[in-house]
């Protein structure tokens, strides 16, 4: 009897060593693949800062505040491009939050459920079009139909302010910005979507046993809730617009130039990446552009940060206690 | 003594199944009136068609009348979004809105009855519903703090405060102590001694000894159909039908 317990102990002795060493290995390859991410991240940091070294080194921190783009004088100012980034991005933006809490409310609140479930796939379907495809058309359709209605329009009747004066045209900041838009829609209003989705219940009962119309129980019970949740789908679209780079290349009509109008040809630092690099011949060029790409990667982090802040914010606001 | 919510013939559904059936139940004003019966026996659904609640669930749907004072309230002229303001709610887990203030939820109703309320009157009504809900004085000193930073019967006070401060005339509980602890059950009870001199109260309950202490009359429910009505005392010393017998002896449910 003794002899059998001694006997099952040692193999159960063996077995859990065994189960151990799996559980290490596994743990190592799991630690190691995220390890990957990281290194890439920090290797490709890296790389840009030594690349854009000669450009940073000649112009320093004015580099970020001038705005000379001057190849054949090998002048490099990156204003212009950081300019354009945020007026297209805050156009984009200006458009597609309110469409997309529209669209997201329609398809969680509104719809049934058969029609809420494929409107909402169809909405997904606009962020599976190449970005190619959307600045084809906005060239050929989207830019022209803006130019003749849209801009017209806002000329004569809001001409009087200087973003909307000066000579419409198809290709601008106008336009790339409602491209933006148009592409950070599906993004945005999905995330919105499942997380008006995820409010409780008991929340909407809560507001509609007060007396509560659809909008008010909106209003009181769905969007606060969702208030955390939605400021982290807007920056998830903001993150497309800034880096979004083959359609607003094709129509913003890339003058690196800072003007008051809308409707004037602008860049931004992702388009004049793509547009330039190929004809970059001298070194500090090619610096210049790796430069303007480390203040896109820079811009991007600063902006995840800045996300997680809010959110975390929100958060802390409806469960503190202390407060 | 005036019928304050009368039912006739009143039928739930959910989908194809009926979970209410052919309920015909008086409602008497300044009364407690308890509804009882096992787990799934359609109390809750029932109480839920007294302010069209019932028909919110996808899928749900009821017919009959349900009369508020003489006024079928499922008629196709009213509107719900005013039935549900003469007849408040509170629900079985306590559902305060967790971004707004103590105050912003005693105040939530307020906003949507009367746009333009001013800040001494609204003061008034968040105080005097906190005193109603037996919150007052533990939350006077803090009404900023968030409203889900209370603890769960605190929290089930601030819903009874915020279904008050609208001035409905019937308040409909469903279930409201069956998530509170034996001290916040208690004062739970007090208030609906308080309350009812002033309202209609239906209490949904699976708690018999809570039904026998708070209520004047009391509805048996057993799989949707109602077994027996009556007034509290008789219900529960002197019952008519075997099944109610069956139920209140813990014989069965």
């Amino acid at each position: 009897m003794a002899e059998n317990v001694a006997v099952v102990g040692r193999e159960t002795r063996r077995r859990v060593r065994v189960r151990l060493f799996g559980d290490r290995v596994f743990n190592l390859v799991t630690l190691g693949l995220a390890a990957i991410v990281l290194i890439l991240l920090f290797a490709l940091a890296i790389a840009l800062i030594v690349d854009a070294m000669p450009a940073i080194r000649k112009f320093g921190f004015s580099f970020l505040v001038t705005s000379d783009w001057d190849p054949v004088n090998d002048l490099y100012g990156a204003l212009p491009f950081i300019y354009g980034t945020a007026v297209s991005s805050a156009i984009a933006l200006a458009i597609a939050v309110p469409l997309s809490l529209g669209v997201a409310l329609c398809l969680s609140e509104m719809a049934p459920d058969w029609l809420s479930r494929r409107l909402g796939f169809l909405v997904d379907l606009l962020a599976a079009i190449p970005s190619v495809v959307y600045g084809l058309w906005a060239i050929f359709v989207l830019g022209p139909w803006l130019r003749d209605y849209v801009e017209s329009f806002l000329g004569t009747y809001l001409g009087f302010l200087p973003i909307f004066a000066g000579p419409k045209v198809a290709v601008g900041m106008f336009s790339a910005g409602v491209v933006l838009a148009i592409m950070v829609i599906p993004y945005i209003s999905s995330v919105c979507t499942d997380v008006f989705r995820v409010v409780p219940p008991t929340q909407r009962e809560a507001a509609l046993a007060l007396g509560a119309t659809k909008w008010e129980m909106v209003r009181m019970a769905v969007l606060p809730y969702g208030l955390s949740g939605i400021i982290g789908a807007i920056i998830l679209g903001l993150g497309r617009a800034l880096g979004e780079t083959i359609a607003v290349a094709m129509v913003i009509g890339n003058s690196p130039q800072i003007s008051a109008s809308l409707f004037a040809p602008a860049a931004t630092l992702a388009s004049v990446i793509a547009n330039e690099f190929a004809e970059a011949t001298s070194d500090l060029y090619v610096s210049s552009l790796i430069a303007l790409g480390l203040v896109l990667l820079g811009l991007g982090i600063v902006l995840n940060v800045i996300a997680r802040l809010l959110v975390a914010a929100v958060a802390r606001q409806r469960f503190d206690s202390s407060r | 003594m005036a019928d304050k919510l009368v039912t006739r013939h009143l039928n739930a559904y959910f989908n194809q199944t009926r979970a209410v059936k052919d309920i015909n139940l008086t409602f008497p004003e300044g009364k407690v009136t308890a509804i009882i019966g096992p787990s799934g026996c359609g109390k809750s659904t029932m109480v839920r068609c007294l302010n069209r609640m019932h028909e919110v669930v996808p899928g749900a749907h009821a017919d009959g009348e349900v009369l508020l004072d003489g006024e079928n309230i499922y008629d196709s002229a009213v509107d719900p979004v005013q039935v549900r303001r003469r007849i408040g709610m509170v629900f079985q887990k306590p559902t305060p809105f967790p971004t707004m203030s103590i105050e912003d939820n005693v105040a939530a109703g307020l906003t949507l009855n009367s746009a333009g309320i001013s800040r001494a009157e609204r003061n008034r009504i968040v105080e005097k519903s906190l005193r109603q809900a037996a919150l007052w004085d533990e939350v006077k000193d803090h009404l900023r703090r968030p409203g889900g930073s209370l603890s769960g019967g605190q929290q089930q006070r601030l819903c009874v405060a915020r279904a008050l401060a609208v001035e409905p005339e019937v308040l409909l509980m469903d279930e409201p102590c069956s998530a509170l602890d034996p001290i916040s059950t208690a004062r739970i009870e007090e208030l609906l001694l308080e309350l009812k001199s002033n309202y209609t109260i239906v209490i949904v309950t699976h708690n018999m000894q809570q039904a026998a202490r708070t209520s004047d009359y009391t509805a048996f429910l057993y799989q949707g159909d109602l077994i027996e009505f009556g007034e509290t005392n008789q219900i529960f010393t002197n019952p008519k039908r075997r099944e109610t017998e069956d139920y209140i002896t813990g014989r069965f449910g």
